[in-house]
């Protein structure tokens, strides 16, 4: 969910100050952590080494250590062999609560059968490696995870042979392990919960070796998710379903527009209501102010809150609307602006062939089946939280700010959320800071409980935090062979992250690089890319594939649209234009050609392929798709994939997401699949009028991986920008007419 | 007032009013049911009331008064034929990501699959027909078009 750019340019420690938001020296000290996990029950491996060094390092803490070097925070070895791994991120469906297991393991040598997986929370042993700071987005949680991971097993592993080689009193060197267990020469062994006491009081190894890929037997294989069975029988827990004892449950009157306040407040039939244990007036994101009800559980607050009279002030506040934005764009598209890439653009002039277009693409909700919700304890000296987050240490310290405690007293338990694509980590924290609001005023009204603020599916669709509009225009200049002379290109909407603490290092020169990431390249074009970013009260943010969801399609279609004009075949063109520069884009779209039957199936009448190829995230995905119009709708009915997002560490997973990326972008394509405002009011409010795909909307899926055995790419959000394109190319196949808005419009 | 829920009698005070989603989630504290929308449009609140698949987000408890109650917790333990064949395909198709929105599919599913006539596998139309009241916004449709299918199968 964050823009394709490299982290490794970012000074760390100024990320891990913007995480805890204050320099304090206390948030130096060695962490709690460590210690309670090993009281947990099963045996922190490495636990006391880990203190000790960490004591050793003179109150620098656990910062002295990098989370490569941490097994103790990562792996528990219990005494009958169960491993559990710590997943440093937050699992919403991608997977990785399956997949960094599967990585440790294979370093571990562990049993597979014997392997369980949990989530971290803000300790700073669960930072990104590579960001610096606790985050789960950008598709990064493996490719930034693999060599962690790999080696915290291989450490904890050599730990094991340690015991082992003192319990049997040999030569480390004498021994191997194998599925949880050291083996003698001889036949003896010793299974890893047996030596996990013993390897617990052994120093953590700085060096150690990792295996030859050609020897992976977990990484690579596809494997059954670990949370299978817990999620295909009610059993899996998620943030909504944290009970805790005695603990409320909050709902929030929210303004009608973003930002306005409230002119009176008449709660006097709210606090009737049997179960209304409070009603109270609390600051609300972007300045806004709402009403909480407190209640026994969720039906009593929201008839609490039905029986709320409330006036609002909104004559301050900005009301947009979505018809005068879109002139308000096509106004500004028109005016010079900060440029992206420049290029010599008077070959437009000559060109033998021109061609001009316009895209329009509205505002979309994230629209997660769990609706947003987020759990707060208070006591005198700290706080906890049980939420769904995607950034539990800017959550933690935001928590911390509004509670007016210090980062490290306020604990974050990240729990499974019920999907999220970019909505649970914003920069705002904005529900957190709202719960934790809440949380607080509840306290000082006399109640001493935990609160559980909960959205309705009206509150978050009209929450705001959208994948921004935006209106595309380009003219383009070309020959009869298709050669692009000139391409003018501008692209109107609002910054994600101009505001925020990203936009240090996201908008450059007044360019929002989340709004221009996917354009132009692979493709070798004279462009010029002029960017205009609109200042609006909506709240905007990234959704799955962030700038891809747009850029993809403007692309895409237009590649698309100078083969077809010039009499060209789409998937010939592309791969010319590739050339040699572009290996994996080549060997994606073959894969996704060579399986779909494209250029030797003759399709029954009324139906067309079309193509697209996107690379976000470092993976390249190529679609090719079978569509045709049917009652003046376009229908998708097959797609055939070929993706390259280099070592895929569980095929099954590669697969899934990638289905459901496309699914999103289906989704995109749909009538009725847009948010808009009319005088500041978000106009949809559930999935009655916010459309998303439903079973009846799904294509056949073939999906293909490139085999390869380089490093992992990212896969949470790849398989989402090629799909609307490619669908777009094949119905305008069909009906000679481009489409140019999403979501479509054929008529 | 009481309430058959998964075969026990449970004596509940409420509003008759209450949804059965929030007696099950917050009164009961049988939480596998999940709230989505609160108005019948995303069914991850399926559950089934005497067999039937109901969503329980907009059915007040008056109306079960009576009635047999089914949750996803025990139409999945084991005890019921066709409960178990979609449970058991479910974890074979890998189906679920987020899995929030799987145990209403599982429940519609189920419901699908104990009103069809036995010895005919339903076509891939009438799958999807039967499950386009679900939504799961990551998309794990393909498998559990796959699913319900199979479970069709092992039934058959």
């Amino acid at each position: 969910m964050l823009p394709n750019i490299d982290y490794r340019d970012l000074p760390h420690a100024a990320q891990r100050l913007m995480a805890r938001s204050q320099t304090d020296e206390a948030v130096l000290l060695p962490r709690r952590s460590f210690l309670k996990l090993a009281g947990a029950g099963g045996l922190a491996l490495g636990a006391f080494p880990h203190l000790a060094m960490a004591q050793a390092a003179g109150g620098q803490g656990t910062n002295a250590l990098k989370p490569t070097e941490q097994p103790s925070a990562f792996v528990q070895i219990a005494a009958n062999g169960e491993v559990t791994v710590t997943i440093n991120r937050l699992e919403f469906g991608q997977g990785v609560q399956t997949a960094l297991p599967m990585i440790l393991a294979e370093e571990l040598d562990a049993d597979w059968s014997l392997v369980r997986s949990r989530h971290g929370s803000n300790d700073d042993a669960y930072i990104d490696p590579r960001f610096g700071i606790h985050l789960t987005g950008g598709s990064n949680s493996i490719k930034n995870s693999f060599t962690q991971y790999r080696e915290l097993g291989a450490r904890a592993r050599a730990m094991l042979l340690g015991a082992a080689a003192a319990r049997w009193k040999v030569d480390v060197a004498t021994l191997r392990t194998q599925s949880g267990a050291v083996l003698r020469p001889d036949g003896r062994k010793l299974s890893y919960g047996e030596l996990a006491e013993a390897a617990m009081a052994l120093p953590v190894p700085e060096k150690v070796t990792l295996k030859d890929p050609k020897d992976f037997r977990i990484i690579g294989r596809p494997t059954p998710r670990l949370d299978a069975r817990a999620k295909s029988s009610g059993q899996q827990n998620f943030g909504i379903d944290v009970r805790l004892p005695g603990q409320l449950t909050a709902v929030v009157a929210r303004p009608p527009v973003f930002g306005a306040r409230l002119a009176s407040v008449d709660d006097s039939a709210a606090r009737a209501v049997k179960g209304v244990k409070a009603v109270l007036r609390v600051p609300l994101d972007g300045g806004a102010e709402g009403v909480a009800v407190v209640a026994d559980g969720y039906w009593q607050a929201t008839q609490g809150r039905e029986a709320l009279k409330l006036q609002w002030n909104t004559s301050a506040v900005e009301k947009v609307d979505s018809e005068k934005q879109l002139a308000q764009y096509r106004e500004l598209a028109a005016r010079p602006g900060p440029r992206k890439f420049d290029a010599d653009m008077a070959p437009l002039d000559t060109a033998p062939r021109r061609l001009e277009a316009e895209f329009v693409f509205p505002y979309l909700a994230h629209a997660a089946m769990e609706p947003l919700n987020c759990t707060v304890r208070i006591a005198e000296d700290r706080a906890e939280l049980w939420t769904g987050s995607q950034c539990p240490g800017l959550d933690g310290a935001a928590a911390a700010r509004v509670l007016g405690l210090k980062p490290e007293q306020v604990a974050v338990h990240v729990q499974m959320a019920g999907g999220g694509f970019g909505r649970r980590f914003a920069s705002s924290s904005d529900f957190v800071v709202e719960a934790c609001e809440i949380a607080k005023a509840t306290r000082a009204a006399g109640l001493n409980a935990p609160v559980r603020t909960l959205w309705s599916r009206e509150d978050d669709m009209r929450g705001g935090y959208y994948r921004p509009m935006h209106l595309h225009r380009a003219r383009i200049g070309f020959d009869e062979r298709g050669k692009v002379l000139a391409w003018d290109h501008v692209i109107v909407g609002q910054s994600i992250t101009t505001g925020t603490v990203f936009g240090g290092f996201q908008v450059k020169d007044g360019i929002d690089a989340t709004a221009t990431e996917g354009m132009r390249d692979p493709y070798p074009l004279p462009m010029r890319l002029t960017v205009h970013h609109p200042k609006l009260n909506v709240p905007v943010l990234w959704w799955r594939s962030v700038g891809s969801t747009h850029t993809a399609f403007v692309m895409e279609t237009l590649i698309d649209e100078i083969a077809r004009s010039t009499n060209q075949d789409p998937v010939a063109y592309r791969m010319d234009l590739f050339g040699d520069q572009h290996p994996r884009h080549r060997a994606a779209l073959q894969m996704a050609v060579d399986k779909s039957g494209y250029g030797k199936t003759r399709l029954p009448s009324g139906r067309a392929f079309g193509v697209a190829v996107h690379e976000s995230f470092q993976t390249v995905v190529a679609y090719v798709v079978e569509a045709s119009v049917q009652d003046g709708r376009a229908v998708l009915h097959r797609v055939t994939a070929g993706v390259h997002c280099n070592l895929a560490v569980n095929p099954r997973t590669v697969e899934a997401q990638l289905q459901g990326a496309a699914v999103m972008g289906l989704s995109m394509c749909l009538p009725g699949a847009a948010i808009t405002l009319k005088d500041g009011v978000v106009e949809q409010g559930n999935f009655g009028d916010f459309t998303v795909a439903r079973m009846s909307d799904i294509p056949a899926f073939d999906v293909h991986i490139v085999p390869s055995a380089d490093p992992p790419t990212g896969m949470g959000e790849p398989g989402l920008p090629p799909l609307a394109p490619a669908f777009a190319n094949a119905i305008a196949q069909l009906t000679g007419k481009p489409l140019r808005q999403l979501p479509f419009k054929l008529a | 007032m009481k309430l058959v829920v998964n075969n026990r009698e449970i004596a509940i005070d409420a509003d008759p009013a209450m949804p059965l989603l929030w007696a099950l989630r917050d009164v009961i504290g049988l939480t596998g049911t999940k709230f989505g929308c609160g108005a019948a449009q995303c069914g991850a609140c399926t559950v089934h009331l005497d067999g039937q698949a109901i969503r329980s987000c907009i059915t007040p408890i008056s109306d079960a008064e009576g009635k047999k109650l089914t949750t996803i917790e025990a139409a999945t333990d084991g005890t019921d034929r066709v409960g178990a064949a979609v449970h058991a395909a479910w974890v074979k198709h890998d189906v679920a990501q987020c899995g929030y929105c799987q145990s209403g599919q599982i429940m519609s599913a189920i419901a699908f699959l104990q009103s069809q006539p036995p010895g005919r596998p339903p076509t891939t139309a009438e799958i999807d027909a039967a499950m386009a009241g679900n939504i799961c916004r990551c998309g794990t449709y393909a498998r559990i078009r796959a699913a319900v299918a199979d479970a069709a199968r092992t039934l058959a």
